[in-house]
């Protein structure tokens, strides 16, 4: 096929993934959209294969047979509750790609006793710097959130010097071999320094930031396609890649405004802090009254509306199911049951709406904050399942709180608040929880799963 | 091709551009299935990685190219398929109870 030609099927595959990306607006249309992206990529790939030069199809096509087989059974093994972990690795494996591209391409020039332009090199440099990072970052996150390691921040003295050192080493040696690629070992000293730098900037930030950090990992392996993009001189790879990176970008400020904080304070947060356990003395000691599941039927019994609000504790326990039995013995009962969804429930942008659609339960009862927040006041009951920092009115109330100013759903407001707690244990923030001490609150400890099933076992008796 | 840096820079503003007008326009709802799917897009790489190890002579860029075939394509593959799977669960009306789980 003529160059011009290949050039305008990337065009095309380009043109498909902004339909599909397009189409993703509606959940109606999303199934196709996600088609549509599928066949641009087709698109692209037999493109590519009819590309003069590529001839050592045994090579290609038993790469892409391995890889095939591994997607596939990664894609349908996998459990809704663990695609955090799985996006994570995936962006990892694209990031992976890019960098092994630029060290490809670049080894090609020097075997052909050529050097690249000043705009290729840099290309070449960025793609091995942020492919790399993009890599070993996402490897991290992903066995913080498979929990191979602690998600708790790793830290110690002098991170900050250790990272800052290592990110002017890697800027010098970016600069070096940029504007002259023939520095093959200054290139992979680059390369290395990149990988360590993955891991090092994500060992300090905590599981419940996960969602920012999937975010801009996301985002980064859209921008290293992107570099990959100037380094071939392909202009459907630039497109496709800065789809992916302006995604992860807004996804990464949506969660950022949703814990009220800033980007840095969530990439840097933990440095330099000394481990602040909360001070005992401050916190008053409180005493929870606990109830039962049998407790909590009577209340539904009586109720004629319900939010629930589920959080990350929902998908550790697998409870979605249970949750959608509850729901349907409330339906019968011509209660109307609605769910909240806060914007950083979870571990990932919207993983809450994928377990309860998994669960069966129709999106039209899944509502966004802004939404759901006016609602409470007018609300019989709101079932909080699992999530914790994202109703405490500490947020709303208390200047001083760390989380004082992030956007929360105003549960509190509901004239009954059920709240199916494993323990009084603080959230992942170790912050009190001020809503678990209301007149209207009532705590029911359990395991969300059991207690969830229970209440709707009751409340078939009643 | 993009010979002139001005071209490609170009085309990178303008699709940021198209991508976060495209984007904002995403509902909470589906923002796992927008990153799983983006994820699948940003696998475009695979191009580069086929033409580095599609080369005739067998090199050290075969090698690289190779590995960086299979992670592009588990990156492609598992990225549609899985928002697929995610996408076909949400339901406007509730459909027949599953048996149970």
């Amino acid at each position: 096929m003529s160059p011009t030609l290949i050039q305008l099927a990337y065009l095309l595959a380009a043109v498909c993934f902004i339909l599909g990306i397009r189409d993703l607006s509606s959940p109606r249309t999303a199934v196709r959209g996600n088609a549509i992206a599928a066949v641009g990529m087709l698109i692209a790939i037999v493109a590519t294969l009819l590309t003069r030069g590529v001839v050592n199809f045994p090579v290609v096509l038993a790469g892409v047979a391995v890889g095939s087989a591994a997607g596939t059974i990664l894609a349908f093994r996998i459990q809704m509750t663990a695609m955090p972990q799985m996006v994570a690795l995936l962006n990892g494996f694209g990031g992976a790609a890019s960098a092994l591209v630029s060290a490809a391409e670049l080894l090609r020039y020097e075997r052909a006793g050529e050097l690249p332009n000043a705009t290729v090199s840099t290309a070449i440099v960025l793609g091995a710097l942020i492919g790399a990072v993009t890599f070993t970052g996402s490897l991290i996150a992903f066995a913080k959130l498979q929990e191979l390691m602690r998600g708790r921040p790793i830290t110690y003295r002098g991170q900050q010097i250790v990272n800052g050192l290592l990110a002017i080493g890697i800027i010098g040696l970016s600069v070096m071999v940029a504007m002259d690629p023939s520095q093959i070992t200054a290139y992979w000293a680059l390369f290395v320094g990149s990988l360590v730098l993955g891991v090092l900037i994500v060992i300090p930030i905590g599981g419940a930031d996960m969602p920012v950090v999937i975010s801009l990992l996301n985002s980064y392996s859209g921008l290293a396609a992107c570099a990959t993009g100037f380094v071939l001189g392909n202009s459907g790879l630039v497109i496709s890649g800065s789809l992916v990176g302006a995604s992860g970008l807004i996804l990464t400020k949506i969660m950022c405004d949703a814990m009220n904080r800033s980007l840095t304070n969530v990439l840097f947060g933990a440095f330099g802090q000394a481990p602040a356990p909360t001070p005992a003395g401050q916190v008053e000691q409180r005493t929870v009254r606990g109830y039962t599941a049998d407790d909590a039927a009577i209340v539904f019994n009586s109720a004629r509306s319900v939010i629930i609000v589920p959080g990350y504790g929902m998908a550790v326990a697998q409870a979605q199911h249970a949750i959608r039995e509850l729901m349907t013995v409330l339906d019968a009962r011509g209660i109307d049951v609605r769910f909240a969804i806060h914007p950083v429930a979870g571990r990932m942008p919207g993983h809450m709406n994928v377990l309860l659609a998994e669960a069966n339960i129709p999106y039209e009862k899944l509502l966004e904050m802004d939404q759901i927040n006016p609602e409470f006041g007018e609300t019989d009951v709101a079932l909080v399942l699992g999530a914790n920092d994202v109703v405490n009115p500490a947020a709303r109330e208390e200047e001083g709180s760390p989380i004082y100013g992030m956007p929360i759903l105003d549960v509190d407001r509901a004239a009954q608040v059920l709240v199916i707690k494993r323990s009084m244990n603080p959230g992942f923030a170790g912050i009190d929880n001020p809503l678990f001490y209301k007149d209207n609150t009532m705590m029911v400890f359990g395991d969300a799963k059991a207690t969830a099933l229970g209440i709707a076992e009751a409340l078939k008796e009643l | 091709m993009l010979e002139d840096p001005a071209v490609a820079l170009t085309i990178l503003v303008l699709s940021l551009f198209v991508g976060v007008e495209v984007i904002s326009k995403v509902p909470p709802l589906l923002h796992t299935p927008l990153m799983s799917g983006s994820n699948a897009i940003s696998g475009i790489t695979i191009v580069g990685a086929i033409v580095a190890a599609g080369s005739a002579e067998i090199t050290n860029s075969t090698v690289f190219g190779f590995i960086a075939i299979v992670f592009a394509t588990i990156n492609v593959v598992g990225g549609f398929l899985v928002t697929n799977r995610m996408l076909a669960m949400f339901k406007k009306k509730p459909t027949t109870p599953r048996e149970g789980s």
